[in-house]
């Protein structure tokens, strides 16, 4: 690093430049949006475990001892539904992707920083729309919003979730706009498409879905919206409609939403292997081709989430035969990291550790994605525990271990800052201890039968639940840890420099945090991405 | 004219072809969304016309195709001369480009006029979908699905005219105030994009609600 | 645990099929995963980092490689895949000889109708070593048919029939549970399978039938609610005849043809203006919400079983019209993809 650089960090850098809270409410750096989305996103995760901690305790026993029935069926739907939407779907994206896309391609900014700022207000006003559903007295239909019961047979505030839903789902798409229009515009010169680190290739993947899956479940939600208040027909067979139809309208989104989910959680990971392996990603332009394949193809698998619905068995082995194709593109990625690590220099830091949960957690989640993909296995155990542990297999064990992950490796940078270690490490360890001692015994359960969405079970299965609630209270610890150490380091860690993991992105070559135009001088890149041999110059040179 | 170009240059950009090409990417993104949105309300139109098809048909033939065909008409009328206003900005003709704005503008509200005198007048023979829906067939709920889903889309539909009304209207007074030039003109030339969509939109549901049932329609 | 892995224990053939393919997945799966797992650890312990400034060598990739960790994986896949849909098949397809059972399920219980008449709530009597077949309705919201010792699970919708079937191995008591979540009860919704030995079953069976079969108690509705006044047997009255009408290929006013399954015939109860049949005019009332389910249920009962089987010669009532429901083989066949059900309303 230059002098001046250092110079500037002390001096001028995009947190201190404007105070008070007006230049935050009113900020088009895409920095500080990526800041007002992280104490968001992380307020609407610590609610949404809040509801899983309590359903977990509701578990303990197989009688109904905490909550009744309805108000259980509340605690499910409402965890869905903020994690889902609130959570999971913008988590990555809106912060390190918002704060990152532009550092990591050399842009000032992403290319409509209004357009940044007015999602961010978009989602906030979904999410209190959706907090006022809750308070006002919450919503059972489950996250999926099934038909009929969610337009004829429920009186809570249905209309008014899905109002908020329908609201984020519009900050989501402008999102995605304005990812792709950066990363097709505003790339630095020299920054040539097979030059883009796979964070970008990844997000621009997860972009394509956000823009053209998500008006989907707007008009879906529309409809459903204009059934349950008019009371004419759309959905509900009383009325003439068919309710399979909603089934496939809500799954044409929702599957492509699990790809939005995840893909992020493949960006972040994509990063941190090389850093911490001092390594190329192995087999880059197959891991970035990898994730176009499976934005494109997840909009064709929906139909495996309706095996059992009344599907006709042909139809059924369409997209039993889909699932396995996209399954390709995530064997590779998983293929792909593995092997970057061989012969590797691997450190142990804080956001290895995670990517490296990552990769045994996404895999396992994966490999029981191929259980349900299988026409016959998907039969009996779809709709029970099996199903929930898989999912949260992949949306917990990856793109929550990848946010963790992430939060870390790039802390240094966002805040110019590090966290405690040690502490972080021992954090990382609780939290996949935890994960698994939550999550695998559903695997069992699920097998054995045990449908979701029970507030009440047979007493066979209490052993069994009561291990997962035992998880789930490590866990929980897990995740507060961080949350305390974070904000702690932010005031009272030790300063990091511009690049403390000596990384090889853009993003590292500026003061730590950057200045408001992220880079002194605009960069042009010469060389590839992950390009660890130019340290041997910069050591020969040091 | 350099000055007024570095001034609308916004700083994230270093070129204003830059800054051109990203807003009109951008303005094609938003519309691919758009395509998607109205496809899911076209998909659940197939499907129920698939399952009902009489009923489709009985629906269709009761519209009012004079009307109908007229508003399409207005419509493409607009889009000939949004087109000529797009022109017109890049030539630099202010006066002409107000002019055409105006007239689209002025097209775009017979439109809606017309639209809604048809709302009006399906309410006046029952046909909005709901405890008071009247039709004259065998099988009234099946014509009520297709009401309802008329109803959505061209609703639907006409908010973005609505929209498309305030975009224009932003689109004259800023022309007035001299934003635009034969250099910098983005903006009209994404509105213009806008109105041709929402206009071919308009194109699909003209085909789908009022033609369908045309040989069976009572002159 | 223990007793709960022994309530899950394969009490079908299915479920034994099932199982194979099942624990084979755990361990290509499995193994792979391990697999995995270990390489990870072996790696990261076996080149962690030496020095501040080690630099390993810079090794970019391998096209060997890459293709085949696609093609490997591709075809074991493809194994899963045409595994998992023939059990699919044997699942989903029923065999000709099954009994029938009608389901209505609603919230939040189960009711069987078996078709000497017997009626149960929650609970659902099926002899060992036959096949059973259920046909299934809802009187509200969707729900799901699911017997976790058999491996079979079918969604339950209003407004149509779909089905489900088992062949019980073993005597036993087994949970049956609702999959698909449908409200406040939702977890209240379960009930117990009684498999039993066969002459058992036939005893149990004597014990409580109470008013007639299924078909004839439809019979005496077919007469009170003057269907009969219509649907003449000798192909000589103003709408059509249902002698052998189950099952059989029937032509529409609209040129398409259908297969007179069981969603078909209760659309055509509900609904008659929905389908009409080529050659007919439509004027028979609508029962949209005058039958219940278990009354449509009996009156099913009863159309499938009058007339000639299936097969038999139908007399076409005039020459040149298209023979209302007789001569039209080989059609029906799937709806558009993805949308219809095996049932009849995409057609």
């Amino acid at each position: 690093m230059t002098p001046v650089a250092e110079a500037v960090t002390v001096e001028r850098n995009y947190l201190n430049q404007g105070e008070g809270i007006l230049s935050w409410l009113f900020t088009l750096d895409h920095k500080r949006i990526a800041i007002l989305y992280l104490v968001s996103v992380t307020m609407f995760f610590f609610l949404g475990g809040l509801f899983a901690l309590l359903m977990r305790l509701e578990l303990l026993t197989p009688r109904a001892w905490l909550f009744n029935p309805g108000d259980y069926n509340k605690m499910f739907s409402m965890h869905g539904i903020i994690m889902v939407w609130f959570f999971l779907i913008p988590s990555i994206p809106t912060t390190l992707g918002n704060f990152f896309i532009p550092m990591m391609i050399g842009a000032k900014d992403l290319a409509f920083p209004k357009l940044n700022l007015l999602s961010w207000y978009i989602f906030m006003f979904g999410g209190a729309v959706t907090v006022f559903a809750l308070v006002r007295g919450g919503v059972d239909t489950g996250w999926t919003f099934y038909t009929p019961l969610s337009t004829t047979y429920l009186n809570t505030y249905v209309t008014a979730t899905a109002t908020g839903v329908f609201i984020a789902g519009f900050s989501s798409i402008l999102t995605g706009l304005n990812f792709i229009a950066t990363i097709h515009r505003m790339r630095a010169p020299g920054m040539t498409w097979f030059r883009l680190p796979m964070f970008i290739w990844t997000h621009y993947a997860t972009s394509l879905v956000l823009v053209l899956a998500t008006p989907v479940l707007a008009v879906t939600l529309l409809m459903m919206g204009v059934e349950r208040i008019f009371h004419v027909g759309i959905f509900d067979p009383a009325l003439g409609g068919d309710p399979v139809l909603f089934q496939h309208m809500f799954w044409f989104y929702s599957h492509p939403a699990v790809y939005i989910m995840v893909l992020p959680g493949m960006a972040v990971i994509s990063e941190i292997i090389p850093t911490f392996s001092r390594k190329p990603l192995f087999g880059y332009d197959f891991v970035a081709y990898a994730s176009m394949a499976i934005a494109v193809i997840g909009f064709l698998v929906w139909g495996h989430h309706m095996f059992v619905a009344g599907l006709s068995i042909y139809s059924a082995m369409a997209f039993s035969f889909l699932s396995y194709l996209v399954a390709v593109p995530s064997a590779i990625k998983v293929f792909n990291w593995s092997a970057t690590l061989y012969k590797g220099s691997i450190s142990w830091d804080t956001p290895m550790l995670y990517a490296i949960g990552f990769l045994g957690l996404f895999t396992i989640g994966g490999m029981t994605g191929l259980f349900l993909a299988a026409l016959g296995i998907d039969v009996h155990v779809t709709d029970t525990y099996f199903v929930i542990a898989h999912f949260h297999y992949i949306m917990v064990g990856g793109t929550v271990m990848a946010f963790l992950g992430g939060i870390h490796y790039f802390w240094p940078k966002i805040t110019g800052r590090l966290y405690p270690e040690g502490l972080a490490r021992l954090s990382a360890l609780i939290v996949f201890v935890g994960f698994n001692l939550t999550f695998f015994p559903q695997f069992v359960l699920g097998y054995l039968g045990m449908p979701r969405r029970y507030a009440a079970y047979p007493t066979e299965f209490q052993m069994l639940n009561v291990l997962s609630t035992a998880g789930a209270s490590i866990l929980g610890v897990g995740y507060i840890f961080p949350l305390c150490y974070l904000l702690w380091s932010w005031k009272y860690g030790k300063k990091a420099g511009p690049n403390p993991w000596r990384g090889t992105g853009l993003e590292w070559t500026t003061a730590s945090p950057p200045p408001r135009d992220n880079f002194e001088v605009s960069p042009i890149v010469e060389g590839p991405p992950y390009d660890f041999g130019r340290m041997r110059e910069e050591l020969h040179l040091g | 004219m350099a000055e007024p170009l570095a001034l609308i240059l916004r700083e994230q950009f270093h070129a204003p072809e830059q800054q051109r090409e990203t807003a009109t990417l951008g303005m094609w993104i938003f519309i691919s969304t758009e395509i998607m949105l109205f496809g899911g309300l076209f998909l659940a139109f197939s499907v129920y016309r698939m399952y009902y098809p009489q009923a489709f048909i009985a629906g269709s033939a009761d519209m009012n195709i004079a009307l109908g065909a007229t508003n399409t008409a207005v419509l493409i009328c607009s889009s000939f001369t949004m087109a000529l206003g797009v022109h017109s900005a890049e030539v630099g003709g202010r006066k002409l480009l107000n002019l055409f704005l105006a007239l689209t503008m002025i097209l775009g509200a017979v439109f809606l006029g017309i639209k809604f005198t048809e709302y009006y007048l399906h309410y006046l023979d029952h046909r909005v979908p709901g405890p008071g829906f009247l039709f004259p067939s065998a099988d009234p709920p099946k014509a009520e699905m297709f009401f309802l889903l008329y109803f959505i889309m061209t609703g639907l539909h006409a908010l973005h005219m609505f929209v498309g009304e305030g975009i224009l209207f932003s689109m004259i007074l800023r022309n007035r105030a001299g934003s635009f030039s034969a250099e910098y003109h983005t903006p009209v030339v994404l509105a213009g994009l806008y109105w041709h969509f929402v206009d071919v939109i308009w194109v699909f549901l003209f085909a789908i609600f009022y033609i369908e049932g045309l040989h069976l329609h009572k002159w | 645990m223990i007793p709960a892995l022994l309530l899950v224990a394969p009490a079908s053939r299915v479920a034994v099929e099932y199982d194979w393919l099942f624990w084979s997945l755990v361990v290509v799966c499995g193994g792979v995963a391990v697999g995995i797992a270990a390489f990870v650890v072996y790696s990261a312990i076996h080149f962690h980092r030496r020095s501040e400034n080690e630099l390993p060598p810079q090794i970019k990739g391998s096209l060997k490689l890459e293709v085949t960790w696609s093609v490997v994986p591709l075809i074991i896949f493809l194994g899963m895949f045409a595994w998992g849909a023939s059990l699919y098949f044997d699942i989903e397809r029923p065999p000709a000889n099954a009994t029938e059972v009608y389901i209505v399920a609603r919230q939040w219980m189960w009711k069987a109708q078996y078709l000497d008449g017997r009626r149960e709530i929650d609970e659902l009597h099926v002899p060992v070593g036959r096949p059973v077949k259920l046909i299934m309705t809802s009187q509200d919201v969707i729900h799901s048919f699911f017997v976790p010792a058999f491996r079979v699970k079918q969604d339950v919708l209003p407004d149509r029939y779909t089905t489900v079937w088992f062949q019980p191995s073993k005597p036993g008591k087994y949970h049956l549970f609702c999959a698909e979540y449908c409200g406040a009860k939702h977890s209240g919704m379960i009930g117990y399978i009684y498999a039993m030995e066969p002459r058992e079953y036939a005893l149990w069976l004597s014990q409580g039938a109470a008013e007639g079969s299924l078909a004839s108690t439809g019979e005496k509705m077919f007469h009170q609610f003057g269907c009969a006044n219509c649907h003449h047997f000798d192909g000589q009255g103003p709408c059509p005849d249902l002698k052998g009408l189950y099952l059989r290929p029937v032509l529409l006013t609209t040129g398409q043809t259908v297969v007179a399954d069981e969603s078909y015939i209760r659309e055509s109860i509900v609904d008659p203006a929905a389908k009409i049949v080529a050659g007919f005019t439509n004027y028979m009332p609508v029962f949209k919400n005058v039958l219940t389910e278990d009354q449509l249920v009996e009156l099913l009962a009863y159309i499938k079983a009058i007339g000639p089987a299936p097969g038999t010669q139908q007399p076409s009532s005039a020459g040149s019209v298209p023979a209302t429901y007789g001569g039209q083989p080989g059609i029906s066949g799937s709806g558009p993809a993805g949308i219809s059900t095996d049932q009849s309303r995409a057609h």
